[in-house]
């Protein structure tokens, strides 16, 4: 072999590996699915407690769904992950924030919602799940 | 991207560069464009793991992003580090001062 091919194919082999490495970190069957019970399954959530400890701030009514800002605090001990949903949207798993070494369970994002919902929050401490949700009225759709 | 230290939290504030796609949208000749958005963003203070996040294509446009650390000071290293669905990744990083 080449000295200049086995120097191409290595810099290809490096190039590949955090693509490859990332896609198994990354939950696909939680953010394919279409229902928000599907979505919740395979991030392993199971019986939510309703809790006034986690705090949304969003917008009553959304202009724009395709940019809704939304503000998540917690306030429940040994918060270690944040997820959001977006019940309406086509797929209802937005994101999923995980906390570690004096992060503060707190984030603050942008959206894009298809039409007027409840964005859902799902916090995990320990081997418990914790949620909330705030409805925001969108005047137009921004899922196009 | 900035860094700021208020009290004894430091507030990270992020603004990515990116299409986020959601593979559902229509160009102006009637064709889907393929979904291309990012998929984990991790992020770290001085080296160390303190954000991983996990997102999917309902995050906005040139994504924006607001996190808190407890326990970093001035002139510590916070980096954040994104990789797409196309394996594209990039990389900011900033020190922290004082608000």
């Amino acid at each position: 072999m080449q000295r200049r091919d086995f120097l191409l194919g290595m810099a290809a082999l490096i190039a590949l590996l955090p693509a490859r490495v990332f896609a198994a970190l990354w939950n696909k069957a939680a953010f394919e699915s279409v229902r928000l019970n599907d979505a919740s399954r395979h991030l392993d959530i199971d019986a939510e407690i309703p809790s006034a400890d986690i705090q949304i701030i969003a917008p009553d009514r959304a202009e724009n769904g395709a940019i809704v800002q939304v503000e998540v605090k917690s306030s429940i001990v040994n918060t270690e992950a944040i997820a959001i949903f977006v019940e309406k949207n086509p797929t209802p798993l937005i994101a999923n924030f995980i906390f570690s070494n004096g992060a503060e369970p707190y984030v603050v994002t942008r959206i894009k919602m298809a039409e007027t919902s409840d964005i859902k929050i799902v916090v995990k401490a320990g081997d418990r799940y914790f949620t909330n949700a705030k409805n925001v009225v969108v005047l137009e759709n921004g899922c196009g | 991207m900035r860094a700021q230290l208020k009290g004894d939290v430091v507030e990270v504030k992020v603004l990515m560069s990116h299409p986020m796609e959601t593979g559902r949208r229509k160009d102006d000749f009637d064709r889907l464009v393929p979904a291309h958005f990012v998929q984990l963003l991790t992020a770290t203070l001085n080296g160390k793991p303190v954000l991983e996040a996990q997102w999917g294509n309902g995050i906005s446009k040139n994504p924006y992003l607001t996190f808190r650390l407890r326990g970093a000071k001035v002139g510590d290293i916070v980096a954040v580090t994104w990789h797409d669905n196309h394996g594209a990744t990039a990389t900011q990083d900033i020190a922290v001062t004082q608000a």
